[in-house]
């Protein structure tokens, strides 16, 4: 059997007297996509800053690309992608800019980054708008820069934080196809979002609701079990129980 | 009916950018309308003109019988406004943000408890944390008890739900039919296509426009052509490998199938079923489907974006 991309046994994270993180215990296998739900509050962010080197778990173990979460954070923050909706790139900078200042963050070497950014912005169709401020692009456009930066430095495994909050359908479409592409190239991909029909495209979706893990499998599988038509139905018959809701 | 708001012909330009290209549109008493449009199609510069925060270049627009422009102290004194962005106090907690709001308006949490008491007994255990530290889903129910606390006549509600779980966005919406029925007017903007449906008319917009604006029924009656639900087995290759087809004309993942619809007069899927089963597609099926609001929008987006695009060229 391969290793596991991510693998997470009891991993806890308290704050004071409150549990945030409450044990969970899963696998990521190597070049799945897995979708990461939960409602607002169940500890979705917490969880995801631990297993990126951000925060230090209270309790439990946990592997990020073959590395411990509390001994080699910095190995685990070099190995893996990450984007987020909120932060991504640089508004100010263009793009060539931002896949330089990128590249040399992740230690590319500046010859190897020239030609990659050139490929990039060839390939992402950017190439007219290179040197353009990136806040006068559409978000689209944005958004994909944004994911290819993401990927700039070859990490096995990405995490993608509501990466299409807010975007058009058509648009939130191409993003996943951005997605599957990445996959079929063998990354794993890590994604959290709150349109489920986006969960529907995961191979695999766990939903955390008060900081435990209440269900992963497969979306037809989860479907089948809770007897729901969609991955809509599922979330609210896991979600609407949950006591906390801070 | 009586139009609560009424809009003819706003523009607005922001240096090069078009954000409204003559707008006009109206809303009843106690409709529930929705804006529905992508990031950048000019929906939060609309709200704002509405909200009496932003001039018009050209064109007026009416609140409540009152002109945005000339009579903009009163209508803000009879309006509930929830910008996109959190924007309460994160210093101040739930209490005092709703106490604050209050005060501001020369009322009290007390005179229209009613309004807010449902949204309220879930804010009522984290009434003493400061608002910075809530969830998503507790920040936007405290902003709109903040916009409903002095009892306004119309709520604008610019993403009230973006990057809210599924959860608490049914909540949300069923407050929003409890508001209607109280007889308060709503405008409301959303970026989930589910949310649409639960509007009584729904406005389309994409780069300062409007494409279209009816029921939610009435929307979907703009489809014309007829749509295909497909699925297979092997759900990552499926998109593309449709999307190579000859005859596709638009492919879409919907969830655990495929939308498609085909370019010919009489498409023939039995032929689509082949191609996919002869490029290694397992266990297709394919049945006829009715069209919803998303198709609508992306189909409306798509004729939008390739007129555009012949004008161009």
């Amino acid at each position: 059997m391969p290793e596991q991309v991510i693998h997470t046994d009891k991993l806890t994270k308290r704050f004071g007297t409150f549990t945030a993180v409450d044990g969970i215990s899963f696998s990521v296998r190597p070049g799945e996509i897995f979708g990461f739900l939960g409602a607002n509050g169940a500890g979705k962010t917490t969880a995801m800053k631990m297993l990126t080197g951000l925060l230090i778990p209270s309790g439990g173990l946990a592997t990020v690309a073959g590395f411990d979460v509390y001994r080699e954070p910095e190995s685990i923050k070099r190995s893996i992608g990450y984007m987020s909706q909120r932060f991504s790139l640089y508004d100010d900078l263009t793009p060539r800019e931002n896949i330089r200042f990128f590249g040399g963050i992740y230690g590319l070497a500046s010859k190897e980054l020239r030609e990659k950014c050139d490929r990039m912005l060839e390939r992402l169709d950017l190439k007219g708008v290179a040197d353009t401020r990136l806040a006068a692009l559409p978000l689209g456009w944005k958004q994909k820069l944004a994911f290819s930066v993401a990927l700039l430095h070859e990490p096995k495994l990405v995490f993608l934080d509501e990466p299409t909050g807010g975007v058009d359908p058509v648009t939130r479409r191409r993003f996943w196809d951005l997605i599957y592409q990445a996959a079929s190239g063998g990354v794993t991909v890590f994604v959290t979002t709150h349109y489920m029909d986006e969960a529907e495209y995961c191979d695999r979706v766990s939903i955390m609701v008060d900081g435990r893990i209440a269900a992963l499998d497969s979306p037809e599988e989860l479907k089948r079990r809770y007897d729901a038509e969609t991955m809509n139905d599922v979330f609210i018959s896991l979600a609407r129980p949950a006591r906390r809701s801070e | 009916m009586s139009a609560v708001l009424i809009t003819d012909g706003v523009s607005k330009r922001f240096g090069k950018v078009e954000a409204l290209d003559g707008v006009g549109f109206s809303v009843d008493l106690a409709e529930l309308f929705g804006v529905i449009g992508a990031d950048g199609a000019g929906k939060s510069t609309l709200f704002r003109i509405l909200a009496t925060l932003l001039l018009p270049d050209a064109g007026r627009a009416r609140v409540l019988g009152l002109d945005t422009v000339d009579s903009y102290r009163m209508i803000r004194t009879r309006i509930g406004y929830m910008p996109g962005r959190f924007s309460l106090y994160q210093d101040l907690t739930v209490e005092e943000n709703l106490a604050f709001f209050a005060t501001v308006y020369g009322t009290t949490i007390k005179e229209n408890y009613e309004l807010i008491r449902d949204m309220y007994v879930q804010l009522e255990p984290f009434r003493t944390r400061r608002a910075g530290q809530l969830s998503g889903g507790m920040k936007q129910k405290l902003a709109l008890c903040c916009a409903l606390v002095h009892r306004p006549e119309l709520l604008l509600l610019d993403e009230p739900t973006t990057g809210v779980d599924a959860v608490s966005r049914l909540e949300f919406w069923q407050m929003l039919d409890r508001l209607r029925r109280l007889g308060i007017t709503i405008l409301v903007s959303t970026p989930y296509m589910d949310e649409a449906s639960r509007c009584d008319r729904v406005a389309f917009m994409q780069e300062g426009r409007i494409l279209a604006i009816d029921t939610p029924s009435g929307i979907t009656g703009l489809f014309s052509k007829p749509l295909f639900a497909v699925r297979a087995a092997e759900k990552h290759h499926l998109v593309p490998v449709l999307r190579s087809y000859p005859h596709a004309a638009s492919v879409y993942a919907f969830g655990s199938t495929v939308h498609y619809t085909d370019s010919r007069p009489s498409p023939d899927m039995g032929d689509v079923a082949a191609w996919l089963e002869s490029n290694g597609i397992g266990g297709v099926g394919i049945e006829r489907i009715k069209p919803g609001i998303e198709d609508t929008f992306m189909a409306l987006m798509e004729s939008m974006t390739s007129r555009r695009e012949a004008a161009d060229a």
